[in-house]
């Protein structure tokens, strides 16, 4: 535990004394702000629903940028011999690094507390939606951080973690419409294997303990996977 | 200390090493010396359990480096061919985490950092960021990392390559105070330095173990005769003709500019009866050196093809 504590605290340092950090944050909190903006003056509704839904397809763009480095950057400038001659299992490299991607995306998710502070200021909205919606959106980019790291994990150019990981997010954005589409048993596969779908109970206000419980799956399944990509000399 | 048995690691279809089998007992100080691609990193991957092998195993400490793979990284320093820092942390930064994660705590950890510091000579840079440093340095603060927490073993790959010769020395003598206490190993390619620091030497040569023994015994065992270079004022055919004479002699052959190479068994010393010899045929001996086969010749003869070693000789 100590150890994960010890990477989680470098790894943190290097996001905010990075500019990539700041880029990516600033240009989320943009994207993000200009749509909460938009739908609020064009609507007049004190909700946060559509807002939610256009910051999960900015999220896609953004996470990959969050979460390159972390993996692929060891291997590239030859950390990675140092961690794994350290007395370290992987898993304590895994949640270390996975858990200050988190802050920092709960970081970023604090700032945009402003929406709804300006709905409460000027509106009466109904606080139910918001909160769930939260929580939906934080679980949603929380599987988005765990898909990226493992995308991190099986190259060392932070160019292609990006790529893989921004094209796994795409593909389980669409694999939602496929399934809907399809119907019959490969739709009900599809479809439980969707992410974005689940979020719709959360903007609704509903928080349903087996949508947690699939975007949790997906964090442990996908930081697993991330484990065996760091291990992946062992196999090779 | 380290114990490898049929140590064997194939890249794909590539070879890396073959069958290795050696031991390094405690104090020791063993050199890995071979050319590029001989397998020294591999083999000292091998032991630190990044890579697992493809055949074998390796035994750090007691421990498999494999089966029990915190237990013998727990006992191990490495530094591997480039060290491995973080450019955007400082020195103090950086070997702070790394001693948290080898596990030390409080009052040992600074405790532990400030001896490495010490021996190391790090002050200077302390607060400097490690993308900013220059290579000596960035050298050192790779072997402080290795050094931390006092390891039973040591594994250093290359420690002095890319170091300013004052600094080659520092880490020469950083190195030989360490033996005794630490069990070290290090890999190079420069023979004088392996047979400086190290009481035995490997070489290795394309994935395998080519001599082992003492550096000194190294080259006495694979040298049977011993050169003596003269140059003679006078006529060199009688010259020649005249040390041929000399019993012990086995062979005179033309040197470099005009002397001459005198041949002979290694147990016999002709030096003295040269001197009497020339001075009776009234040729003025103007120089004399003998050579020995330094460790460079026996790494030649080791890891050249027959042809090559010819050509050396």
């Amino acid at each position: 535990m100590r150890s994960t504590w010890a990477i989680f605290k470098k790894e943190l340092r290097a996001y905010f004394l990075s500019p990539v950090a700041y880029a990516v944050a600033g240009v989320f909190l943009l994207l993000s702000g200009y749509f909460f903006s938009v739908i609020m003056l064009t609507t007049r509704t004190a909700e946060m629903r559509a807002a939610f839904g256009n910051m999960s397809i900015v999220l896609i763009f953004v996470v990959p940028l969050l979460t390159m480095r972390l993996l692929a950057e060891e291997v590239r400038q030859g950390t990675a011999e140092l961690l794994l001659t350290c007395p370290l299992r992987s898993t304590h490299i895994i949640l270390g690094k996975y858990l200050a991607s988190l802050v920092l995306y709960l970081a970023m998710l604090a700032m945009t507390g402003i929406y709804p502070w300006v709905l409460l200021r000027f509106g009466n909205p109904d606080p139910g939606p918001i909160i769930s919606g939260y929580l939906g959106i934080f679980l949603l980019g929380a599987s988005f951080l765990a898909v990226g790291l493992f995308a991190s994990s099986v190259t060392d150019s932070n160019i292609v973690a990006a790529m893989v990981a921004f094209g796994l997010l795409l593909l389980l954005w669409v694999l939602g419409w496929a399934g809907e589409a399809l119907g019959g048993r490969l739709g009900d596969v599809l479809t439980s294997l969707a992410l974005f779908e689940r979020l719709n109970d959360f903007r609704k206000g509903i928080i349903d303990s087996s949508n947690c419980l699939h975007y949790l799956s997906y964090i442990v399944g996908f930081l697993f996977l991330a484990g065996l990509g760091l291990e992946r000399r062992r196999w090779g | 200390m380290i114990v490898a048995v049929d140590l064997t690691k194939y890249y794909g279809r590539t070879r890396g090493v073959e069958g290795l089998n050696f031991r390094v007992e405690a104090g020791e100080v063993v050199g890995f010396l071979g050319p590029n691609a001989a397998g020294k990193t591999t083999t000292m991957r091998l032991i630190t359990g990044y890579m697992p092998p493809t055949r074998g195993s390796v035994r750090v400490c007691g421990y498999d480096a494999l089966e029990e793979d915190l237990e013998a990284k727990g006992c191990l320093g490495y530094l591997p061919e480039h060290p491995p820092l973080y450019p955007d942390m400082t020195v103090k930064a950086y070997l702070e985490f790394v001693a948290e994660i080898k596990g030390l705590r409080g009052s040992a950890r600074r405790s532990a950092l400030e001896k490495v510091v010490e021996s190391v000579g790090l002050a200077p840079v302390w607060g400097r960021l490690c993308a900013n440093i220059s290579r000596g340095f960035r050298q050192r603060v790779g072997l402080a990392q290795a050094l931390l927490g006092d390891p039973p073993v040591l594994i250093l790959d290359e420690p002095t390559s890319g170091l300013d010769p004052r600094q080659i020395i520092e880490v020469r003598r950083l190195i030989k105070s360490l033996a005794g206490k630490h069990t070290v190993i290090i890999s190079s390619h420069i023979l004088p330095e392996v047979s400086m620091v190290c009481t035995r030497v490997m070489i290795m040569d394309r994935g395998h173990v080519v001599a082992v023994d003492k550096p000194e015994e190294l080259a006495r065992r694979l040298t049977g005769s011993r050169d003596i270079t003269l140059k003679v004022k006078g006529d060199r055919s009688v010259a020649r003709r005249v040390l041929e004479s000399i019993p012990g002699v086995s062979e005179v052959l033309d040197g470099p500019e005009g002397r001459l190479v005198v041949r002979s068994q290694r147990e016999v010393d002709v030096r003295e009866e040269i001197f009497r010899s020339l001075a009776r045929a009234d040729l003025p001996l103007l120089e004399m050196v003998p050579r020995d086969l330094t460790l460079e010749d026996v790494f030649l003869r080791l890891t050249t093809d027959e042809e090559g070693v010819e050509a050396h000789a």
